[in-house]
């Protein structure tokens, strides 16, 4: 009687899941995987969009004030003057920089990160139904779409999008007169409420749906990592949306928070009130600034912990460092934001406090690469496309973390500051850094959404072009940055070219050699054939969907975590009964295991081994 | 498909999942406004020499809004009590006490801006300053024909129909100061003697109302208490909509309903939190 | 605060009324504070935040039920805590720790 209840009861289940109709299925869904794969692809989308802004201004950098072939026409019929016969104008230049940093970082990277990775992996890897609050869900999502449109609408605004940079620095971003910034503003505001709204939803997904048994150290790290990236984001995010009203306010009505008595544009700003300050907006902003950066990376690290643990079909190396790094460098990343601002006449008692700060957290971040690193050894790795990406992004990361000491130091960073070679730096970091790991999340867990494979072959062409080209792309530029070429200059540095000074009969000490310049054109081609390596990827991506090979179960990788134990994909709801878990999350090659090296976390049977005794 | 503890608290954390993103929200809101406090610190320490407002806005007012908001945050608290034992109707009438108390705090708010932005500040071509309340002013057309706004100022120019009038002249309820220091920050006890004050427009340098623009004391005021405020009316929607069409609830799924109470109650504490900080340093130092 | 019984409901408002009237008294004492003839003008600041630390103090502890709140939320509220004081403490002190000019030599 009871289960014919309960049968009857799924059945209307069931036809409810197909009844939705195409808009609540697919746009207005509450469902945590449809939501997850809509951040997927507008992020992705404006990953590309992000891409090609700074294809343009490479070719601007390369071959100033030469027509960009192909789109420069393009760009004059949309844009108009600023693009007067398919030349980028300074102008132009600054509004591609400053949508660039903002679109990868803010519209880009953390809404795959967290948006999309987050979404669709926590609550399956937690073993919950959905997300704790999947109406609020939606809304994030909503929020984020809206952000990205304004932000995307404000080119097409006369005057065009803002210009003063990704960071928005006051008060040059109140002293351009047009309505770009006050875009940007608007914009942000309801990116951070998306972000506020969805990383209170994943900590309490992670918190309060946690299946049975999943004790806290038996999470996977990347559950872990999701965790602790959204509470950067829960609470240093605020500060800059405070921040952003106020500018807003300074923009719409009027105030001088951020402007200085006796600030003269082009003639004194004779209708502020002046006793502002530039720099509250500075360090509100990178409050919020660097934590991101690890909002940026820890996900990543996640991804790349599951891949590395499963590839190499043994247990992590040293999970419990890891967890408690990870957690280290959350605390620390709200105390070094200043490390930023060293050329702001900063004392030495405070530059001191934030140097120290700055050199302690590279220490949680060496544990993590150390541990990962320490997990290859001895493992018969399965060299996949997923593993590649992430073998890869080991030493990339730590190119990005290394060269990122000479800027915690005040003195070297006085040389270093606004220099390509700071630009080379995060790169390294967050581009073969973290995108090779959103892109290894994305052929390991493509099977899982799609239910086939991408293709292998092609996979392997991407990653080694894409690997190529990065360095490429990268390396000159910490020479360029070490030469001091500065960054945000529309012309590439030619007017400081050693030979240009010379024509003029200028003689100036520490101008930029022609080698320095001609690097320029070098990164330019890389870059093209950065775009080229992409195809092979979107083309890949699309194809597999209909035509990839089918997965052999619902576990192709022969993974331990619970996501695999879903159906593929996994139906509304997850789960086809509710999971209890018995183990900890990565039990490869387990003493005494029955045939099969792997335990899954939902198998009762077995010797039970922690991850972090056996290594 | 049902979320687990979505009611219930879940037994090893103890809570249950709307109060704990309640909570996570608050925190984040604790960084919001501790992004507003660090900007009013910096703004107020790096205020040029004599130009930080003292004393500007009303104590009394800012005393009532204190004593209005600290008793709604207890008749919100009753109300989830009243629930918790079962009382409908108590719940009725300490959430209708609370939603009333939202508004006067809402209203004494509005009346409180609508002053600021009457009351005007003139910098004469001398240097010297007018301060006080718009009394009127006076406006000619081409023609020559005078036209008296009370109470009210239309800028330097305005036009109506085919006429456009010119600025002839300010009269302020107020008084003269030589620096602006004498107006911002006068002795402790000192009152202005308060007179109507006529300036011709000849001798304006810059006029204003004491908007958000004004400077950067009231730049922030506005901001602080404005950011503040939404956070009331949101509040009190949320609030009259659980007293009003949300209440059906009650007799479904009394548990879920209490529990909604008590997290959008948490929110309301929040906010008055807030003002308790924004009462003193806006207000009294 | 998972549990009221009616029989506590009589103390429980009590306790509310309890907690607002140290609140109006707080107030009262911070608008004293702020007309009273004390000269040093830090001092009297000083003293006003602390009156208003103390009303937020019980606001929190007792009408928010911080007193029997789970200990996952009072790690939050703590680390949240700490951040805010960062936020504040160090952009301050920033502002103030700035080189002295020296007049070339």
């Amino acid at each position: 009687m009871q289960a014919t209840h309960a049968a009857s009861h799924a059945d209307v289940h069931h036809d409810h899941d197909h009844d939705l109709g195409f808009w609540r299925k697919y746009v207005f869904s509450i469902d945590h995987k449809v939501i997850g794969i809509q951040y997927g692809l507008t992020a992705l989308a404006f990953l590309l969009f992000g891409f090609f802004l700074m294809l343009m201004m490479r070719w601007q950098i390369a071959k100033p004030g030469q027509p960009i072939p192909i789109v420069g026409p393009l760009l004059e019929a949309v844009l108009g003057q600023v693009a007067a016969k398919g030349i980028m104008s300074p102008d132009l230049y600054n509004s591609f920089g400053a949508m660039h940093g903002t679109i990868m970082v803010f519209l880009a990277i953390v809404p795959l990160a967290s948006g999309a990775f987050g979404n669709y992996l926590v609550p399956l890897q937690v073993g919950a139904n959905d997300m704790a609050f999947p109406r609020l869900n939606m809304v994030s999502y909503q929020f984020y779409f809206f952000g990205g449109i304004i932000m995307f609408a404000s080119f097409f605004i006369p005057g065009g999008a803002a210009q003063a940079g990704w960071t928005s620095y006051a008060p040059l971003s109140l002293a351009i007169p047009t309505d770009g910034q006050t875009f940007w503003l608007l914009g942000m505001v309801f990116l951070i409420t998306s972000s506020l709204l969805g990383s209170a939803n994943i900590i309490v997904t992670i918190v309060q749906l946690r299946a049975p048994g999943l004790t806290w150290m038996r999470l996977p790290f990347f559950v872990w990592a999701q965790f602790v990236a959204s509470f950067l984001l829960l609470l240093a995010f605020p500060p800059l949306e405070a921040a952003g009203i106020m500018q807003l306010m300074d923009k719409v009505a009027g105030t001088s928070m951020f402007l200085p008595s006796g600030l003269a544009v082009g003639g004194p700003l004779d209708n502020v009130s002046g006793g502002g300050s530039p720099l509250l907006w500075q360090h509100l902003f990178w409050f919020l600034a660097h934590p991101e950066v690890y909002v940026l990376i820890l996900p990543a690290m996640g991804i790349i912990s599951e891949i590395i643990a499963n590839n190499t079909r043994k247990p992590l190396w040293g999970y419990r460092s890891l967890v408690y790094a990870s957690l280290g460098l959350g605390f620390m990343s709200f105390i070094v934001w200043a490390h930023h601002m060293y050329l702001t006449g900063m004392g030495t008692v405070i530059a001191t406090f934030f140097q120290t700060t700055t050199m302690i957290i590279s220490i949680p971040s060496v544990i993590i690469l150390t541990c990962l690193l320490i997990s290859l050894w001895g493992g018969s790795i399965r060299f996949n496309t997923p593993m590649l990406f992430s073998l890869a992004f080991l030493p990339m990361f730590g190119i990005g973390g290394l060269t990122g000491l000479p800027l915690g130091f005040s003195a070297s960073d006085i040389h270093l500051h606004d220099t390509y070679y700071v630009i080379a730096h995060f790169h390294y970091v967050v581009a073969p850094g973290t995108i090779f790991a959103l892109f290894a999340g994305i052929y390991f867990w493509y099977p899982k959404l799609t239910g086939r494979m991408m293709n292998e072959f092609w996979g392997k062409v991407h990653f080694w072009l894409s690997f190529v080209f990065m360095n490429l792309i990268f390396q000159p530029m910490f020479a360029q940055g070490m030469a001091g070429m500065l960054r945000r200059m529309s012309d590439g540095g030619a007017n400081y070219a050693t030979s240009v000074l010379a024509k003029s009969g200028v003689e100036v000490t520490g101008s930029l050699s022609d080698m320095i310049i001609r690097l320029n054109n070098y990164i330019l081609w890389a870059a093209v054939g950065l775009a080229l390596a992409q195809i092979p990827f979107i083309i890949n991506l699309f194809w597999s969907i209909k035509n990839g090979q089918k997965v052999k179960n619902d576990n192709p990788w022969d993974a331990t975590t619970l996501e695999w134990q879903t159906p593929t994909p996994p139906p509304h709801g997850n789960f086809l009964k509710e999971p209890s878990v018995y183990r900890g999350p990565y039990e490869y090659s387990p003493l005494g295991g029955k045939g099969s090296d792997f335990l899954p976390q939902t198998e009762p049977e077995g010797v039970a081994q922690t991850s972090s005794t056996k290594h | 498909m049902e979320i687990p503890y979505a009611v219930k608290p879940r037994p090893d954390t103890g809570v249950y999942n709307a109060k704990l993103g309640m909570w996570l929200f608050l925190a984040s809101e604790v960084m919001l406004f501790g992004g507003l406090f660090s900007a009013y610190i910096l703004l107020r320490v790096g205020a040029p020499e004599g130009t930080w407002t003292q004393g500007l806005l009303d104590i009394r007012l800012g005393t009532i809004n204190t004593v209005i908001l600290a008793f709604s945050a207890v008749t919100t608290l009753l109300a989830w009590a009243a629930c918790k034992v079962r009382d409908f109707g108590k719940f009725k009438m300490w959430h209708g006490l609370t939603i009333l108390l939202a508004l006067v705090f809402l209203g004494i708010k509005s009346y409180e801006y609508r002053d600021k932005f009457s009351h005007f500040q003139i910098r004469k071509a001398d240097g010297t300053y007018v301060d006080g309340h718009i009394a009127g002013s006076k406006y000619v057309d081409a023609a020559g024909q005078e036209r008296e706004i009370h109470h009210g100022f239309r800028g330097k120019t305005f036009t109506e129909g085919e006429k456009e009038f010119t600025l002839a002249s300010v009269t302020l309820n107020g008084y003269e100061a030589e620096t602006l220091k004498e107006i911002n920050q006068p002795e402790r006890g000192h009152k202005h003697e308060h007179k109507d004050i006529t300036v011709p427009a000849a001798e304006i340098k810059k006029i204003g109302n004491y908007g958000p623009a004004h400077n950067t004391f009231t730049a922030i005021y506005f901001t602080m208490t404005g950011l503040h405020a939404l956070h009331i009316l949101g509040g009190v929607l949320v609030i009259a909509y659980f007293w009003g069409p949300g209440s059906k609830m009650w007799h479904t799924e009394p548990d879920r309903f209490t529990n909604r109470i008590e997290v959008s109650g948490l929110f309301w504490h929040f906010v008055d939190l807030v003002w308790i900080f924004l009462f003193p340093i806006l207000y009294l130092t | 605060m998972d549990d009221l019984k009616p029989s506590d409901l009589g103390s429980y408002t009590r306790r509310c009324f309890y907690v607002f009237f140290a609140v109006i008294c707080g107030t009262a004492l911070m608008v004293a504070a702020s007309l009273s003839p004390i000269s040093s003008s830090g001092l009297r600041i000083s003293l006003i935040l602390v009156i208003a630390a103390v009303n937020a103090t019980l606001v929190a502890t007792f009408l928010m039920h911080i007193v029997t709140e789970k200990r996952f939320v009072l790690v939050v509220l703590a680390f949240t805590a700490i951040f805010f004081v960062a936020l504040i403490g160090l952009s301050s002190y920033a502002q103030h720790d700035v080189p002295a000019i020296v007049a070339p030599r």
